[in-house]
């Protein structure tokens, strides 16, 4: 990967000075990950050039690999841009090489340290991950640069695959060295937005003191910093809140906080409309052993959990990392034992028959349905209302007549990546009322979320009761 | 004295301390057929003589006992169990398991008692203890067999105990050593005529014979070796009972026929006996029947009733018989519940719209190894059923008389020529209201999680057992259960295939002499090339018609087949695509005439499916290409500025001659991905090719060798249709120089025009050396393809160095397993075993794919 920065101001030759590396030499830096080398292409006294060519070892990445440990092992580690893109494999390069320029040092010529200087900076390929062009325009524009930004192609011969994520990016402004340095610094990887080590907290601290000079005023400040702490919201947040301490623009910040909100807005408000609704047909049916099959990360076992009424709520997922999850946010080791007793969490399978979910008062089965193949539908129908067989049923699934309502989704498209159907109020109906003539489940239909007159409510609900008369269906089994 | 013990029984000692217990458990028995409380005492107390740990070292005692009982172990109880209630929990402990309790007792002397414990000096006690034994097992003597004993000997010296023998008898329902074959024969219920025609048409003659001391009046001869059993119930109801039973017992007494009790069989001896008993169901025929018969045939049908053993198990403890069939905890065992259950089968204790009491279904449950063969109740057609066959097809009631042969399975039927009784409850109906799937079937549409989730140990037939660890089942429920095709398609994922070891050639990875040397020190002679087609692995079922899919496979869809990746996901979101794509395969082998000289509805194929980006455009536009683009454009920039620099700083040149090459490896690495895409408009543009044949009706064809294999391919590939390719294949004598460069002649050629590499198997499909089962392929990639596996640059000297050293004994161990279980499913399936046979081995290969292996081997 190279990087060139051109000195075009009078007496171009301070860039040398400034960069502490000879003109004439190709110097190569020994890095964890490669090695860098910087030369000049140019050397005028109107124009002068300095490169660092950044020369990443895919291998060596591979076979010292860091890390936690199973991450490893993805077959994109030998097969990656790494050795050819800006990342943060540049940042760290620029702090290793350049670290006296970049921290406002110069030995021989001090005062060029604050001098602006026209500076053109050139990176053949800069990834644009989510954002493109316009990303690099937000982010580099605000700090007084022009931007030539030329998107790569993917390969010429699929002209269907559409573009490449990488731009050849030139940047021409008036500024310090160092600031054009801690920019890229701290930018580069807000760019590729794929990070190559951990993030920690030292990160953090890393991140604030190359920034902060200019950070604070940046209008992309939150984009900033979450992509480039991207793991860890947790951590964000603490870096924002440090931000916010000597916030000068207040205004600007409320604003941000607005929108922020109102995107959020949008999807808890039905995402809490639908468990309200959920937990109001479970203690309405009378239940106090209850079944969250499908539970995903524990939000609708959470407020179970605060609910009397449930004496035993198990929660069933067939991800293990969403039990994991699970048992973080509902602070599994930390609930007195009481509490404790209360829940169960259990990996398991809609498509395969469970001893250990039989005889339990009602199941809750939420926007699980449409992630299964219709075809295996039928698998799910007899392991829960065969053999489960809890009394009562709450099952909630996508209306597909609202997505109409919905701006953002294009037309014919489902509401999720995973889901391999979503259903008509009528299909739901059908389908519902054929499971309840075959398992002897009794069923109404109620509506979550804003009813819309023409196409009815956002998400579809059913509840079923086990109807009293019923003969158990099925095939009877020796115990 | 002969003390003669059944040899799966609950020996209980009883004597006082010192009568010699221990040693005659030593010298009688097993090391660990005997329990000792003393030894228990020491496990839980660190001392044997600990009176205080008596409880929990009896309820250990129980425990371990439980579990031998349940393994079918012989034990024997070392304890004084000199009172009744001692003994109380052992005789239930025997019950609970179907074993007979056996009471061994120790009367010996007081002075022999009390002189032994002196020389013990852990017996320190005085001898009030043993008096106290003596005298609580004395008044407990006599009620032994009350208390549940079958069987009670007593030794009442030292010289009886000295000169005692023990001596094992088999079970009576143990005819393990008898292997068959047998012809089992359903409820006959007096039908002689349709009997007599069962068997002659079976191969048994029945001749008319006045001869017979037992006045009989018939004899059978059966075809050579064979054996007929009869599943019980052979009287009431029908018209021909006296000549059934003169035709069952004649058989029994000559040794050509056995026989084991139905209900109606032992409620007409209970008639017989004088018992007072329900004229119903049919007993009023037989009685009628009987009544002209004299009170000596009367009696000779009396005993032999009485005669008749509960059930048997044949062949190893591969097949039971018993007239209601027997659950595996059952098999083997003898106790009154034994007897009941094979007589009657289960009930829930409530009855019917029809009065008849519902019965449990214990074969839906049945997991067991042993074919259970009964009848007892009338079901329009006999049908298999989680290894269990109920073979009562309702003769008397107008249906047929049914008979299994073993081990052949093949069902032969005589059709009633009346309808001799109504039955209560209409059983011919009963098929239709289910819909259109068999039993099997219908039961196999819902797995259990108990068959597939945690740790498992699988045992296949061509490696023994394969552990399956827990977190990779764990793993593996998540993809099947998320994404895979419905389980009864998947009969088949196919195994990981290692690389050859790595060459030592100058910038190669991998070459074909070492494919070679691996299979010849193996001792393999011949192996066969095939070229290596870079697309996505598939498996292909196509059927003969439509209906199939229902009636083979028990999936209720529409279509001739599936095609499914090596995960278990059906390739295609689009079922049309997917189904015009197995029409133009069905059609193929149509017109190979594969259909008929294979005998079969159905074949499952082993494929690669072209092209790569057909599955995997999204990885190829999001990693390959987008990896080519910046190396192009990174490197061509680089190799500019440096061209530059080595103007004005001559130090550069060196760097510009790596990076200008560097720049020529990302234009290889281009051409090299670049070749498995084409778009793809519809399914003209698409390319299929088989190179396994893997089974069919008849068999999994792991027999027949890859010649075989590659020509049955090769003729579906032949036909006008050009979406199915044929895969070009060469054979190598291993022991042949020529040959073999020959082979890497042809490796060179095809790789040389960008192929991606070719795949060596020893030519038999299955093929075994010095140390077991090897590898069933190894690969040899090419050096221009592993460019997209390995990176654009890894053939540069100093990435290959490293790259070379690479492990590849976990992915072959890896490779093995799967295959085995590959093999095992395909061959479970085609025995139509159930579902959940055929679904463990291939959810063990899905879990084994998630054991973390180098990715690029």
């Amino acid at each position: 990967m190279l990087l060139t920065i051109t000195n075009t101001t009078p007496e171009a030759s301070d860039l040398g000075y400034l960069l502490h590396k000879h003109p004439d030499k190709v110097q190569t830096f020994n890095l964890s990950f490669g090695a860098a080398h910087v030369f000049y292409p140019e050397a005028g006294s109107t124009r002068f050039t300095a490169a660092l060519l950044l020369d990443v070892d895919p291998i060596g990445l591979v076979r010292n690999r860091r890390g936690p440990k199973g991450e490893g092992f993805s077959l994109d580690q030998y097969v990656n841009d790494r050795p050819y893109v800006a990342s943060s494999f540049m940042s760290v390069a620029l702090a290793r090489v350049f670290n006296s320029a970049l921290g406002g040092r110069c030995r021989d010529k001090p005062g060029l340290v604050d001098r602006p200087l026209r500076l053109e900076v050139r990176l053949a390929c800069v990834p644009a991950r989510r954002g493109g062009e316009d990303l690099l325009r937000r982010l580099f524009e605000p700090l007084g640069y022009r931007i030539e930004a030329a998107r790569h192609g993917l390969d010429d011969t699929r002209p269907d695959w559409g573009e490449s994520p990488y731009f050849d990016l030139k940047l021409s402004g008036e500024v310090t060295l160092r600031d054009a340095l801690s920019h890229l610094y701290v930018l580069l990887p807000v760019l590729d937005n794929d990070k190559h080590y951990w993030v920690g907290r030292d990160e953090l601290e890393k991140l604030l003191s190359k920034g902060e000079r200019w950070l604070k005023g940046h209008p992309e400040k939150q984009l900033i910093t979450n992509r480039y702490l991207r793991y860890t919201s947790r951590l964000t947040r603490e870096a924002l809140s440090r931000l916010v301490d000597e916030e000068s623009d207040p205004d600007a910040e409320a604003e941000a906080h607005d929108k922020e909100e109102e995107t959020v807005e949008e999807r808890i408000s039905l995402h809490e409309q639908r468990h309200a609704a959920v937990i109001a047909a479970l203690k309405a049916s009378g239940a106090r052993r209850v079944l969250d099959l499908g539970c995903a990360q524990g939000a609708l076992l959470r407020r179970l959990m605060q609910e009397k009424q449930f004496e035993a709520i198990v929660g069933l997922d067939v991800s293990l990392r969403s039990l994991d999850a699970a048992e973080d946010r509902l602070r599994l080791d930390r609930l007195p034992a009481a509490q404790r007793e209360r829940i169960t969490l259990m990996h398991g399978s809609l498509m395969y028959r469970d001893r250990r979910i039989q005889g339990y008062d009602a199941a809750a089965v939420v926007e699980v349905i449409e992630h299964l193949d219709p075809p295996r539908l039928a698998a799910l129908e007899r392991v829960v209302f065969e053999f489960a067989r809890p009394g009562a049923v709450v099952l909630t699934t996508p209306n597909v007549e609202y997505n109409v309502r919905f701006e953002t989704l294009p037309a014919g498209r489902y509401r999720h990546r995973d889901h391999r159907f979503e259903w008509t109020r009528e299909q739901f109906k059908a389908w519902a009322g054929q499971v309840c003539e075959r398992f002897g489940y009794g069923v109404r239909f109620l509506t979550v979320g804003p009813e819309d007159p023409e196409v009815g409510g956002p998400t579809q609900m059913a509840v079923f009761e086990v109807r009293p008369d019923a003969d158990r269906p099925g095939v009877r089994e020796a115990p | 004295m002969t003390v003669t013990i059944p040899e799966l029984s609950l020996v209980v000692f009883i004597g006082a301390s010192g009568s010699g217990k221990s040693s005659f458990g030593r010298k009688h028995f097993g090391r660990f057929e005997v329990v000792s409380s003393d030894f228990c005492r020491g496990l839980v107390a660190d001392d044997e003589n600990d009176q205080a740990a008596s409880a929990p070292a009896f309820d250990l005692l129980y425990e371990i006992v439980g579990k031998r009982l349940t393994l079918g172990r012989l034990t024997a109880i070392d304890a004084t169990n000199v009172r009744p209630e001692d003994r109380k929990r052992l005789v239930l402990l025997a019950r609970e398991h179907h074993v007979l309790p056996v009471a061994l007792v120790f009367d010996l002397p007081e002075q022999v008692c009390h002189d032994r414990n002196q020389t013990r000096p852990d017996r320190d006690f005085g001898p009030h203890v043993v008096r106290g034994q003596r005298k609580a097992m004395k008044q407990g003597l006599r009620g032994l067999k009350r208390e549940g004993f079958r069987y009670v000997y007593t030794f009442k010296s030292v010289e009886d105990v000295d000169a005692a023998v023990v001596e094992r008898a088999p079970l009576w329902n143990n005819r393990k050593d008898e292997h068959g074959p047998f012809d089992i024969i359903g409820d006959v219920h007096g039908c002689y005529d349709e009997c007599a025609a069962l068997l002659k048409q079976l191969g048994y003659r029945l001749n008319e014979d006045d001869q017979r001391e037992d006045g009989l009046g018939i004899t059978v001869t059966p075809p050579a070796g064979r054996r007929a059993v009869f599943v019980g119930d052979l009287v009431d109801r029908g018209p021909g009972v006296v000549r059934v039973l003169r035709l069952a017992m004649s058989m029994a007494a000559d040794g050509v026929g056995l026989c084991v009790p139905g209900n109606h069989d032992v409620k007409l001896l209970r008639k017989l006996n004088g018992r007072n008993v329900q004229i119903t169901h049919g007993l009023d025929a037989t009685l009628e029947q009987l009544e002209p018969e004299t009170d000596a045939f009367r009696e000779q049908v009396r005993d032999f009733i009485d005669g008749l053993v509960s059930h048997y198990v044949f062949d190893d403890g591969n097949l039971v018989v018993a007239h209601a069939g027997l659950k595996e905890s059952m098999q083997g065992r003898g106790s009154g519940k034994v007897r009941e259950f094979c007589l009657y089968g289960e009930t829930t204790g409530e009855t019917d719209e029809f009065g008849l009491p519902i019965r449990c279904d214990w074969a839906a449950a049945y997991r067991g190894r042993a074919a259970v063969v009964y009848g007892h109740t009338p079901v329009p057609e006999a049908e298999w059923v989680n290894h269990t066959i109920n073979i009562d097809t309702g003769c008397v009631f107008g249906g047929k008389l049914t008979a299994l042969r073993y081990p052949e399975r093949e069902l032969v039927s005589v059709q009633a020529s009346d309808v001799y009784a109504e039955p209560a409850r209409p059983f011919l109906q009963e098929r239709e209201q289910d819909g259109r799937l068999s039993t099997q079937q219908r039961l196999d549409d819902v797995l259990d999680l108990e068959d597939v989730f945690g740790k498992r140990v699988i045992e296949t037939r061509l490696q023994r057992s394969i552990v399956i660890r827990e977190h990779h089942a764990a793993a593996a429920l998540e993809v099947m259960s998320r994404f895979a095709a419905n389980p009864k398609w998947l009969i088949y994922l196919p195994p990981t295939m290692s690389p050859c070891e790595t060459s030592r050639l100058d910038g190669l990875l991998e070459h074909p002499s070492e494919a070679f040397a691996y299979y010849r020190n193996q001792g393999v002679a011949r192996v066969v090339c095939q070229q290596k087609h870079m697309g996505s692995r598939a498996v292909a079922i196509v059927c003969r018609d439509p209906d199939v899919p229902r009636t083979r496979f028990g999936v209720d869809e529409d279509g001739v087949g599936v095609i499914y990746t090596r995960t278990g996901r059906r390739f295609f979101d689009d079922r049309e695509r997917e189904q015009r794509l197995l029409e133009r395969l069905q059609t193929a082998a149509t017109d190979a005439g594969l259909w008929d000289e294979l005998e079969t509805d159905w074949l499952c194929l082993d494929c690669e499916l072209m092209p790569w980006s057909a599955k995997a455009q999204e990885l190829l536009r999001t990693q390959y290409a987008a990896v080519g683009s910046a190396g192009k454009n990174a490197l061509a920039e680089a190799a500019a500025v440096l061209q530059k620099a080595a103007e004005r700083t001559p130090e550069a040149a060196g760097l510009l001659q790596d990076y200008t090459g560097r720049a020529a490896d990302v234009d290889h690495y281009i051409s090299a991905y670049q070749r498995y895409c084409w778009p793809v408009g519809s399914i003209d543009d698409l390319r299929l090719a088989p190179f396994h044949l893997l089974a069919s009706e008849k068999q999994a064809h792991t027999r027949q060798d890859h010649a075989w294999h590659m020509q049955q391919c090769h003729r579906l590939a032949g036909g006008c249709d050009a979406t199915i390719i044929a895969t070009d294949c060469l054979t190598v004598d291993l022991t042949d120089e020529r040959s073999m460069a020959e082979g890497v002649r042809w490796w060179e050629a095809y790789t040389g025009q960008g192929g991606e590499g070719m795949v060596v198997k020893p030519l038999e499909f299955v093929a075994r050396g010095g140390r077991g089962l090897i590898q069933p392929a190894v690969k040899c990639r090419g050096r221009e393809y592993l460019r997209i596996i390995y990176g654009p640059q890894y053939a540069r000297p100093e990435h290959l160095e490293r790259l070379r050293s690479r492990g590849l004994g976990r992915k072959r161990s890896l490779a093995l397993r799967e295959f085995a279980l590959g093999v095992e499913s395909l061959e479970r399936f085609v025995r139509r075993e159930p579902l959940r046979r055929v679904h463990e081995c291939v959810f063990a290969v899905l879990a084994l794919e998630s054991e973390p292996v180098d990715p690029r081997l």
